[in-house]
Formats: structure tokens, sequence, C-alpha cells
């Protein structure tokens, strides 16, 4: 198809980094600042999607070799575990809760419950988008 | 236990991801499906016995008090109508292992179906009117595909229509929701209906109340707003229309009966006539349609838009007869509806045609199938001993007790003609000379049979055992009658 896709190629070898640096960065500032699970997923798929167009949906599958279906199934238990938790402490359905915690390398960091709700979020709109694209590529 | 209203919610919820994850199997996915649907019927039979105790029972998720978090509410009607969608959808998942081929049961139909019910029961369930938005959208997504599901001709024709009639009402929904939320401020049902109040239901809020009329209504099958609903309930396979004529248009009525009993309820000489007049007149369109059909799935879908015009009257009714016969003719609506569908579902494997005149006779092989349709078309019209009776008693009470004489002669006329719509496919399909297409070897059908059966078993106890259910539905028509009961429970003052 492109005979001399070169300095595509190489620059989404450096590209695709730096967008799923630059999401996990969105992703985890959600708390805070604007972003969160959805837009931090759409950035990553992004940069799946950037790959698949200079290479081929192959290479993409075999850098996710786990079904997009699964992953999708995963984020959603992920999400309703985070809100059945909270029973087990006598708290509400979805209950959220927060700490301060002196981590390694990062110091004294906030860590909120808030943030595994968030990571199902991510992971079932990664799987949305690229099962949705994927499918909609491989028909033709 | 306090947490036991989010059960109903979380078994379909956690089943359905389960269910993605073990696809690969038609059998597991079979047992987990009938489990998951035993535990949702024993958990919110658990949550009706609750209700019946405690009266409303109010939830705050995530521990924040309403208004300013989201609340669950289940009220005496809205808790008897999450067990009988879970009976429906049990009985549905049932029907199933025999009525649905494997292609279809690959892609996804149990995991599907289990998001239907989880957005139903959240429709039912919610006590705020963003949520039910949401839950609207649940529904809708999966409905949309169980609809395309197995990707025929005539399912992606209709399905084209279904999803667009939704999309569309949806965006109004949103309108609506949007106007209300920049006139009263809040989004909780309970206090929304108190600010409402406080304003005493203004000009702006009355169009208001007729844009969710319209939403409602599009989503209800109501008189001009029914026209996608008969198309795209022919094109599915029975199983897959029995879910949605058991379930779909009940909680478009079910969102109509809460606004209008405890949001906008202050003009009633205004929305409760126009409610009168559009259920009169889906009534007589539904019932022109179930006559003028010679084909039986047709019969069976205008028989839904005519019931959902009998369940809207009640409501105009507004009083306590009135409200309580449409509580009752709304729980065995669903009952009677998903049925019949799977009856009809079971007649079309054996005759291989939907027409009634290309079939006949089907008693001298299939009595069992003859007497359960009868027995089910019975109830349909409202003979004495069945289920039909008792919620058009007193739909007809309700509406001498209000005045709506005329309207009340209608629905007796309307009644005796859908009477004669199903006996007509009784007489011309089960009985008469014996002529279809499995006339010579004789068609499997014991699997497709009971499923419907219990289905009758149940209508036949609701209509023997009408004084079982009286002193809930009683207590349900008078929390739809005095909001305030509802508010208090929901915001605690």
């Amino acid at each position: 198809m492109h005979p001399n896709d070169v300095i595509l190629q190489t620059v989404t070898k450096v590209l695709a980094f730096i967008i799923v640096i630059f999401s996990f960065y969105v992703f985890l500032a959600g708390h805070h600042n604007p972003g969160g699970g959805f837009i931090g997923a759409l950035t990553t798929a992004c940069a799946f999607l950037l790959v698949s167009v200079s290479f081929d949906i192959e290479t993409v599958k075999k850098m996710i070799p786990v079904d997009f279906k699964t992953i999708m199934a995963v984020g959603l238990l992920i999400a309703v575990i985070s809100g059945v938790l909270p029973f087990f402490f006598g708290e509400n359905f979805l209950w959220q809760t927060f700490d301060y915690f002196d981590l390694p390398l990062l110091g004294n960091t906030e860590l909120a419950t808030a943030l595994v709700f968030d990571i199902g979020v991510y992971l079932v709109v990664i799987a949305v988008v690229l099962a949705v694209i994927f499918t909609i590529g491989e028909e033709q | 236990m306090s947490n036991l209203i989010v059960f109903p919610l979380l078994i379909p919820f956690l089943a359905a991801i389960i269910l993605l994850f073990i696809r690969k199997s038609v059998t597991a996915e079979r047992i987990l499906s009938i489990i998951a649907g035993i535990a949702t019927i024993l958990v919110s039979g658990w949550l009706v016995i609750d209700v019946y105790n405690q009266g409303v029972i109010s939830y705050a998720v995530g521990g924040w008090d309403p208004p300013f978090g989201i609340a669950l509410v289940a009220d005496p009607l809205s808790a008897l109508l999450v067990l009988f969608a879970s009976i429906v959808v049990f009985v549905c998942v049932l029907f199933s292992i025999k009525g649905i081929d494997e292609v279809r049961v690959k892609f996804y139909f149990y995991p599907l179906v289990q998001f239907l019910l989880l957005g139903v029961i959240g429709a039912f369930l919610t006590g705020d009117i963003f949520n039910l938005f949401v839950f609207f959208e649940v529904l809708l997504m999966a409905s949309y595909g169980l609809i395309t599901l197995g990707g025929s001709r005539a399912q992606l024709q209709e399905s084209i229509k279904y999803v667009l009639i939704n999309v569309i009402s949806s965006a109004f929904f949103i309108a609506a929701v949007a106007y209300l939320y920049a006139v009263v401020g809040t989004l909780n049902i309970a206090h929304l209906s108190e600010r409402v109040a406080e304003i005493g239901q203004p000009g702006i809020v009355t169009v208001i109340a007729f844009l969710f009329l319209i939403v409602f209504g599009m989503k209800a099958a109501i008189f001009p707003l029914y026209f996608w609903l008969p198309g795209s309930y022919s094109a599915p396979p029975p199983v897959i229309t029995a879910l949605f004529a058991g379930l779909l248009t009940k909680v478009g009525i079910y969102a109509i009966m809460r606004i209008f009993t405890i949001i906008f309820h202050h003009q009633p000489q205004i929305t409760h006539m126009v409610l009168e007049i559009l259920a009169i007149l889906t009534m007589v369109v539904g019932v022109i349609g179930a006559v003028a059909y010679n084909d039986m799935q047709k019969v069976v879908v205008y028989n839904v838009v005519a019931g959902v015009g009998f369940i809207i009257f009640g409501i105009s009714s507004f009083n306590e007869a009135g409200l309580f016969g449409a509580g009752f003719y709304l729980l065995h609506d669903m009952l009677i509806k998903a049925a019949l569908f799977l009856l009809i579902g079971a007649i079309m494997i054996v005759t291989q045609t939907s027409s009634m005149k290309n079939a006949s006779g089907l008693i001298k092989q299939y009595p069992l199938l003859g007497w359960s349709f009868l027995i089910a078309a019975l109830s349909l019209a409202g003979i004495p001993p069945f289920s039909g009776f008792f919620g058009k008693l007193y739909l007809f009470q309700g509406g001498i007790e209000a005045g709506q004489y005329i309207s009340v002669i209608i629905m007796i006329f309307v009644s005796l003609l859908l009477l004669y719509s199903v006996m007509r496919i009784f007489f011309n399909v089960v009985l008469g000379e014996e002529n279809h297409a499995s006339q010579n070897e004789k068609a499997n059908i014991k699997g497709l049979l009971y499923p419907s059966m219990i289905l009758l078993f149940l209508s036949f106890v609701m209509g023997f055992g009408a004084e079982f259910f009286v002193p809930h539905l009683t207590n349900a028509a008078e929390v739809l009658l005095n909001p305030e009961i509802y508010i208090e429970a929901v915001l605690k003052e």
C-alpha cells in the first residue's frame, strides 16, 4: 500500500510512546484536574490506532494478545467490584474514600478508591474503541 | 439488610459480565442464565416483602443523601414490577433453550438479555430523573442488539426505524430534563415533586410535562407515536418479541405513571384530560389493527398497543380505583403478553407460517398448545377466573368514579373486539380441519410449551388469588395518590 512510509513508521515509533505517557498522565490527573478514565482511554486508543495506520492491524493485535471483548468484560468487572467492596465495610453501594500514603519515589500521595472504578472505565473504553474500529477495518 | 435494593440490579449485571467470559460454551451460558434468573426472582421477591412490611424504601447510592446523590427508591408498585420483570426474563430464558438457534446464542444473546433486565430493573427502581434516562439507554442499547441479532433482512429493515425513533425520543428526553432542570434546579424525583408543588406548576412546567409525555409515549407506544411498534415487534424471533412486549413498553408506561402522579399532578384538568383522549385513541387504533390483520403475530402486536391504552386510561382517572386497576393490569399485561408471544412462537414453529389462513386444526396433534392458547386468549380479554378481569373491573370502576362514562363504554366495546381478535386465531388455527406444515411428522415443541404454561399459571394465580395482591396494590395506589409518602421516604425530613 505505502511503499515508502519509512518516515511515518519512524515518527510513529517515537510518537506512540509520548501519546501513551500523556494518556496515563491525563488518566491519573482526573481527580484534581481535567482528565479521567474516559479521555485517558481515548488517548491511549489513539496511540494504538496510529500504530495500526502506519504498520497494520496485525501489529496491534500482537501488542495486545488478549481479545478486546475480554478486556471489556474485565473492565466492567473491575468497576462493579469497586462498587460492591464497600458492602464489606458496612457502607452503601459505590461508596468512595481516599487517604494519603507515603510511597517510594512519589512521596506523600493521595490515593482515592475512585481510581479503581476509573481503571474499569479506562479498560472498557479502550476495548470498545479498538473493537469497533478493527471490526469495521477487517471487513474490507 | 439495607443493601437489598441493589441486588436486583447487581445480579443481572454480574451475570451479564460473567456471560461475556464464558461465551464459548452454550451450555454453561444457559445454566448461568437460569441460576441468575432464579436469584433475581428470589431477591426481588424478598424486596417486595420488605417494601410491604416497611413502606417505601429509599437507598442513597455512594452514601450521598438525596437530593444530592442518586437515590434508589422501591415503592410497592416498582417492587412488584421488578419481580414480574425478572419472572418474564426467566421464563424467556427457559424458552430460549429450545426456541433460539445456536448462532444467535453465540453472538451474545444471553448477555444482552441480562443487560436488558438490568436496564428495566434500574428504570423501575431509580429515584432520579437523569438516572432514569441512563437506565433507559441501557435497556435500549440491549434491545438494539437483540432486535438486529441474527441479521435477517426484515430485522435490519425494522431495526433502522426502531433505532431512529428511539434516538430521537432520547434526544427529546434530554431536552425535557434540561428544561425541567432550568426551571426547578434539581433532578431527584422527590425533590422535583416538592419544588414543582412550591411553584404550583405554572404553564411552562405543564409544557415540560407534555414533552415528557411525548418521550415516554414514544417508548410506550401511545396513539400518535405507536407507528414504529407493529413492524419492529414482528421482525425478530418470538423469544425476543416476548421480552420486548413483556418489558419495554411497560417501562414507558411506568415512567408516565411515575411522573404524572408524583411530579406533574397539579393541573389534572389539562394533563389527565389529554391522557384520557390519547388512551382512548390508543385502544381504538390497537383494536382496529388487531381485528384487521390475518397475521397472527400482527394481531398480538396490536393487542400490545391496545393494552397500553387501558393502562394509560387508569392513570387518567387519577383516583384510587383507577390507579389500582392500572397497576394490576400492568402486572397482568406483562405476564400475558409474554405468554401470548411465546405461544404464537410455538404455533409458528408447527405451522411454519404466521398467516391464519394457511393453517388449521392444530388441536388434534397439539391439544396442550391449543388449550393453553385458549386460556391465554380468555385471560387477555378479562374473563372472570383469570387475571385480566380484576384489572379491567377496577379500571371501569375508576373511570365511572371519575365521570368518564363515554370512555368506559368505548373500553367495553374494545375489550369485546380484542376477545374477537384472539378467538379468531383460536377458531381458525387451533380448531378446524387438519391442515398445517407438520401435519405428517410431528414437530417437537416439548421444551417450548412449559415456559408459557408457567406464565399462564401465574396469571391464573393472580386471578384466583387476587386477594393476595389487593393489599399490596392498594399500598401502591396510595403512594401514587399521595406523593408526600414518597417524598418523606426519600428526603426524610
